[in-house]
C-alpha cells in the first residue's frame, strides 16, 4: 500500500505540475504567484493521495465480502503517539506555507521607485483611467495604456458601488469602494493586450464591465501621452479632465465618447453605429431611439425609471447619471444618439 | 407514512372543546389572518403617510415591506404557534399539556402544528428538501444559460436573481435546517430523552422557516425582479436595488429566528436532559456536534441579523448606514456580514461530522479513533470559526494589516480539521467495512471533504487568492465543501436513520446507483471549475469570454445528469416509505440509544428511562453496552426479546 501510495503521489504531483492552467504571465507579479501555486501543489497534491490511498486500500482490504463471517473490528481507541503525528505534521506544512505566502505578499506589494501613477474609476459598468504626468498634468483614458517594464501604482476608486479591478494577466485584483482609494501595483512585464475585468458582482451589466489594458514599448506610451496632451484632442481627450468647462457647447463627437466609454452605456445597449452589443437594456438601434426625441431620450437617461421599454425590468438602469454625467455630458449623449439611433 | 404509531392511541386521551375550524389553530385560520396580515400593513403605513402628509399616500413599496413583518407573523398566529402563550398571557385557562398533540397518525399531521420532536424533524427534512430540489432547478437553469456564451434563456438581471436565490435557499432553507431536522430527530433519543427541552420553541422554530423560504421565492415576483446581488447582498449595491432585496433581507431574520431559538434548544435538551450515566465524555459524536453547531448559532447569527437590519433601515427609511456621501461604510457591511457568514460554514459542516462520525463507526464496525480529539477538535474549530471571517475580505480593501493574522487563524483550521479526516480513517484501518449506502456517501464525503479542504487552505494563501477570488475557483471550492462536503453527509444521514424514522427499509441498489452517479458526475461538475477559474473566468456572470465554451458545455451536461440523480434519490425515499420492507429495531446493529427502541420510535421515545454504562462506540469490546433498560431486561426473557425485536 505504501508504495503504491506514494507512486500514485509523486506521478499526481508531477502530473499537476506539468499543466498550466493560468493565462500569460503579464506582470512581474505573475511568476511569483504561480510559483507558489505550484508549491501550494507539491504540499496538497500528496496529502489528497495519502488520504484517498488509505480509504481505497481500507475498502478493498477490509470490506465485507458476501458469505464471509462478519462481526466487529478490533476495539481500538485511539494511538497517542499517531495522533501527535497528525497534529503536528500538518500545522509544519500549514505554517512553512503561511511564512511564503506573507513573503511573496510583501514582495509583490512594495512600494518602487518612479512609479506610473494612474487613477483607476469604476463605475456601473465600465472602467476609465486618469493619468497624472510629472507636471501635475493629467489626462483621461477609456482604456488602461502601460508602458513595460515601468512600474505601477493604480489607486483605485468607484463612482457608485462596489467593484473589482482586476487583470487575470497580471494576477492582481483590488475592490474598488465608494468613499475611499484602495491601491494595487505591480510591473508589467510583457507587451500585449489583456483585459480589465471586473470582479466583484455590480449589477445587472457585470459581466460587460470589462477594457482592454495595453502593455506597449516606451515609445508607443509617449505617442499615447502625447495624443492624449494635444489641446481640443481627437478622440475621447475633449470630455475628460473637466476639460470641456470652457464651455463652447456639446456636441455628437463628445457624446459618443461617453456612450462607449465614460458613461458605460455600451456595456448595456446595443447601438451599431458605436459598435455596442450590451444586451441588458433594450437596443437603441432596433427602437430607433432618435424617432423618441430629445426629451424621451434627456428623461431616460436621467429618471430611468419614468417610463420602461415592454419587457425590462424596472430599477436595473443606474439613476445617477444626472449627477455623474452633469447636465452638459448629457446634452452630448442626447445630441449623439439623435443623429447614431435613427 | 403508513407507520406503526398509525395504531398508538393518546394516552392521556383529547378534552378539547369543539371549535369551528375557522377559529381553531390550522390552515383555516391562516386564510383569515394572512388577509388580516396583509391589511394591517396597508392600514399602518397608509394612516402613517397621511398623518404625515406624505404624497402620494399610498405607498406599495412601504406596504410590502411591512406586510413582509405582518404576513409571516400572521400565518406563525394562524396554524396555531402562539396560542398556548396567548391563553397563557391573558390569564385564560390554557389547555394543560396532554401531549394530544404527539406522533402523527396520518400525512395530514405533518400539516399542523405539532410539539412531538420526531414530527417535528420529519417536517424539517421534508420542507426543506423541497427548498432543495427548488434551489437545485434555479442551478440547472443557469448551468442552461452558461452552456454557451452569449444570452440564451434569461437575461443578465434574471440570472443574477437565479444564482443569488439558488444559493440563500441551499444556505438558508436548506443545508442549515435539514441538519437541525436530522438532530431534531435523533439527538433527544441518542440522549435517552422523551423530547426536546421547549417543544412549543420547537414548533415555533419550525414553522418560521416555510414562511422564510416562501419570501425567497416570492421575490421572483417583485417588480424589478427577485433579489439580485448574490447571498452576500454587499451594500451599497443591495440598498440601491429594486423592492426584491427586501425580501431576502426579511427571508433571513425569520430563518436566523428559527436558527437562533433551535439553537438554544438544542443547548438546554443537552446540558440538561441527559439520560442517567450519560457524561459529556460518553455522548455520541452527532450530540457533540450539535452541541457545538448550537454554540456558532447562538453566538454568530445575531450578526447577520444585524447586517439584514442595517440594510432594511437604509432601505426603507432611509437612514445611511453604507451611503459613503453623508459617512456610511460599506466596508463595515461586509465584517458584519461574514462575523456570521464565516462560521455558518461551520454551522453547515459541523453537524455533517457528527453525521459521519456515527455512521463510519457503525458500518465498519469500530470505536470511533480518538474519541475525545474529535469532540476537541469540534471545540477548537468553534473557537478558531470566530478568528477567520476577514479571509473572504483579502480584496475587499478592509484594513491591510489584518490579512496575514486572518490568513494564518484560517490556515490553522486545517489542523482540527485534519485530526478529524486522519480519525475517520484510522477508524476504518482494520474495521469491518459494510458498503451499505450510508457508508459510500461517507467514503464520498471525506475525499471530497479533503479535497475542498485543501483548495480552502490555497483560498487562505493571499497572493494567490488575489488571483482567484471572485472566479470559479471559488464556485468549486464551496461546491466541494458544501455539496461534496455537507450534502454527502446528509445523505448518509438520510439513509442511515430512514429506517428509525419511517419504520421500513430503503431500497439499497436504488441507494448505490444513486451515490456513484452523484459523485461521478459531482467531480465532472465542479472540478473543471477550479481550472476556468484560475484561468480567470469571474463568477457571477451570466456571459462570458469564448475561451471558456468548451469546459462550460461539458460542466453544464455533467450538471444535468447530476440534477437528475436526485430523482433517483426521491423515488427511493417516497416508495420505501410507502412500500419498503419493515425495519426492525436496530437494523445497523449499533450501540448508540436511538437504535434501542423500536423503528419508528414508540411515541414518547422510551417506556422506560435508559441507564447509560459506557461509552457509545465498544464495538468489538465483549459484552459492552452503552445504555440498559433496567426494568426491560429484568422482565421474563420472552418479554424482553419481543420488545427488542419490535
Amino acid at each position: 500500500m505504501l508504495a503504491i501510495g506514494i507512486a500514485a503521489a509523486v506521478i499526481g504531483t508531477f502530473l499537476a505540475l506539468q499543466i498550466n492552467w493560468f493565462p500569460a504571465q503579464g506582470s512581474t507579479a505573475a511568476g511569483k504567484i504561480d510559483t507558489l501555486y505550484d508549491w501550494l501543489l507539491v504540499a496538497s497534491v500528496p496529502m489528497f493521495v495519502l488520504v484517498m490511498s488509505v480509504a481505497i486500500y481500507c475498502v478493498v482490504r477490509f470490506r465485507v465480502r458476501p458469505g464471509a463471517p462478519t462481526g466487529d473490528g478490533p476495539p481500538i481507541h485511539g494511538n497517542t503517539r499517531l495522533e501527535i503525528i497528525w497534529v503536528t505534521i500538518p500545522f509544519l506544512i500549514v505554517t512553512a506555507l503561511a511564512v511564503y505566502a506573507a513573503v511573496v505578499l510583501a514582495q509583490i506589494e512594495e512600494k518602487k521607485p518612479n512609479e506610473l501613477q494612474v487613477r483607476a474609476i469604476g463605475q456601473q459598468f465600465t472602467w476609465h483611467f486618469e493619468y497624472t504626468q510629472a507636471g501635475g498634468r493629467k489626462f483621461r483614458s477609456d482604456q488602461l495604456v502601460l508602458p513595460n517594464k515601468r512600474p505601477v501604482h493604480v489607486k483605485i476608486n468607484s463612482r457608485d458601488v462596489i467593484h473589482s479591478f482586476w487583470v487575470p494577466a497580471f494576477r492582481l485584483k483590488e475592490d474598488a469602494v465608494p468613499g475611499q482609494t484602495d491601491h494595487v501595483r505591480f510591473t508589467p512585464n510583457r507587451l500585449g493586450s489583456y483585459e480589465v475585468v471586473c470582479a466583484e458582482l455590480c449589477g445587472a451589466g457585470h459581466s460587460t464591465m470589462r477594457v482592454a489594458a495595453r502593455v506597449v514599448s516606451p515609445q508607443q506610451y509617449q505617442r499615447f501621452v502625447q495624443s492624449k496632451l494635444r489641446p481640443a484632442g481627437a478622440a475621447g481627450g475633449a470630455a475628460a479632465g473637466g476639460g470641456a468647462k470652457a464651455g463652447g457647447g456639446a456636441t455628437a463627437a463628445q457624446g459618443k465618447t461617453i456612450f462607449t466609454g465614460e458613461g458605460g452605456c455600451g456595456a448595456c445597449h446595443t447601438l451599431s453605429a458605436a459598435g455596442t452589443t450590451g444586451t441588458v437594456g433594450p437596443n437603441l438601434t432596433k427602437v430607433h431611439i432618435a424617432r423618441e426625441g430629445a426629451g424621451f431620450i434627456k428623461q431616460s437617461i436621467e429618471d430611468p425609471n419614468a417610463k420602461i421599454a415592454p419587457g425590462f425590468p424596472k430599477g436595473v438602469m443606474p439613476q445617477d447619471f444626472k449627477t455623474k454625467l452633469g447636465p452638459q455630458k448629457i446634452d452630448a449623449l442626447v445630441k449623439y444618439l439623435l443623429q447614431a439611433g435613427k | 407514512m403508513a407507520t406503526a404509531a398509525a395504531t398508538v392511541q393518546h394516552p392521556h386521551g383529547t378534552v378539547h372543546q369543539p371549535r369551528s375550524r375557522w377559529t381553531a389553530p390550522g390552515w383555516y385560520r391562516v386564510l383569515i389572518a394572512l388577509p388580516l396580515g396583509f391589511f394591517l400593513a396597508f392600514a399602518i403605513i397608509t394612516l402613517a403617510r397621511l398623518a404625515l402628509g406624505y404624497h402620494p399616500t399610498i405607498s406599495w413599496t412601504g406596504i410590502v415591506t411591512l406586510a413582509m413583518v405582518t404576513m409571516p407573523l400572521a400565518f406563525i398566529v394562524g396554524i396555531g404557534c402562539f396560542d398556548y402563550w396567548f391563553y397563557w398571557a391573558s390569564g385564560r385557562p390554557t389547555r394543560p399539556e396532554d401531549h394530544s398533540g404527539h406522533g402523527a397518525t396520518t400525512w395530514r399531521d405533518y400539516f399542523r402544528v405539532n410539539t412531538d420532536h420526531k414530527v417535528i424533524g420529519i417536517q424539517y427534512i421534508v420542507t426543506t428538501f423541497f427548498f432543495f430540489a427548488a434551489g437545485g432547478l434555479m442551478a440547472m437553469l443557469m448551468r442552461a444559460e452558461l452552456a454557451q456564451p452569449g444570452t440564451q434563456f434569461v437575461n443578465a438581471n434574471t440570472f443574477n436573481g437565479l444564482f443569488s436565490v439558488h444559493a440563500s435557499l441551499m444556505i438558508f432553507l436548506f443545508i442549515i435546517p435539514v441538519f437541525a431536522g436530522i438532530a431534531n430527530f435523533v439527538v433527544p433519543l441518542m440522549i435517552g430523552a422523551p423530547d426536546m427541552a421547549f417543544p412549543r420553541l420547537n414548533a415555533l422554530s419550525f414553522w418560521m422557516l416555510p414562511t422564510a423560504g416562501v419570501l425567497m421565492l416570492a421575490s421572483f415576483l417583485a417588480p424589478g425582479g427577485s433579489f439580485a446581488t448574490g447571498w452576500t447582498a454587499y451594500a451599497p449595491l443591495s440598498t440601491d436595488t429594486p423592492l426584491g432585496q427586501t425580501f431576502f433581507s426579511m427571508a433571513v431574520q425569520f430563518a436566523g429566528a428559527s436558527s437562533v431559538a433551535t439553537g438554544l434548544n438544542f443547548l438546554v435538551t443537552i446540558i440538561t436532559m441527559r439520560a442517567p450515566g450519560m457524561t459529556f465524555w460518553r455522548m455520541p459524536l452527532l450530540v457533540w456536534a450539535n452541541f457545538t453547531t448550537s454554540l456558532l448559532v447562538v453566538i454568530a447569527t445575531p450578526f447577520i441579523a444585524g447586517s439584514q437590519f442595517f440594510l432594511l433601515l437604509d432601505r426603507a427609511l432611509h437612514t445611511n448606514f453604507f451611503d459613503v456621501n453623508v459617512g456610511g461604510d460599506p466596508i463595515m457591511y461586509q465584517h458584519v456580514f461574514w462575523f456570521y457568514s464565516h462560521p455558518a460554514v461551520y454551522i453547515m459542516m459541523l453537524p455533517g461530522f457528527g453525521i459521519i462520525s456515527e455512521v463510519i463507526s457503525t458500518h465498519a464496525r469500530k470505536p470511533v479513533f480518538g474519541y475525545r480529539m474529535m469532540a476537541f477538535s469540534l471545540l477548537a474549530i468553534v473557537f478558531l470559526g470566530f478568528t477567520v471571517w476577514a479571509h473572504h475580505m483579502f480584496v475587499s480593501g478592509m484594513s491591510h494589516w489584518l490579512r496575514v493574522p486572518m490568513m494564518i487563524t484560517t490556515m490553522l483550521i486545517a489542523v482540527p480539521t485534519g485530526i478529524k479526516i486522519f480519525s475517520w480513517l484510522a477508524t476504518l484501518y482494520r474495521g469491518v467495512i459494510h458498503l451499505r449506502t450510508p457508508m459510500l456517501f461517507a467514503l464520498g464525503f471525506i475525499t471530497m471533504f479533503t479535497l475542498g479542504g485543501i483548495s480552502g487552505v490555497m483560498l487562505a494563501v493571499i497572493p494567490y487568492d488575489i488571483h482567484v477570488s471572485d472566479t470559479y475557483f471559488v464556485v468549486a471550492h464551496i461546491h466541494y465543501v458544501l455539496f461534496g462536503g455537507s450534502v454527502f453527509t446528509i445523505y448518509a444521514g438520510i439513509y442511515h436513520w430512514f429506517p428509525k424514522m419511517t419504520g421500513r427499509m430503503y431500497d439499497e441498489t436504488l441507494g448505490k446507483i444513486h451515490f456513484w452517479i452523484s459523485f461521478i458526475t459531482f467531480n465532472t461538475t465542479f472540478g473543471p471549475m477550479h481550472l476556468i477559474g484560475i484561468d480567470g473566468m469571474p463568477r457571477r456572470v451570466a456571459d462570458y469570454a469564448e475561451h471558456y465554451a468548451g469546459w462550460n458545455v461539458f460542466i453544464s451536461i455533467s450538471a444535468f445528469i447530476f440534477g437528475a440523480s436526485f430523482f433517483i434519490f426521491l423515488y427511493n425515499m417516497i416508495s420505501s416509505w410507502r412500500h419498503g420492507p419493515p425495519a426492525p429495531g436496530n437494523p445497523w446493529n449499533a450501540h448508540t440509544i436511538e437504535w434501542q427502541v423500536s423503528s419508528p420510535p414508540p411515541i414518547f421515545n422510551f417506556d422506560e428511562v435508559p441507564t447509560v454504562v459506557g461509552g457509545p462506540y465498544e464495538y468489538g469490546v465483549p459484552g459492552a453496552r452503552h445504555a440498559v433498560f433496567k426494568e426491560r431486561e429484568a422482565a421474563p426473557a420472552g418479554v424482553a426479546q419481543t420488545a427488542a425485536a419490535e
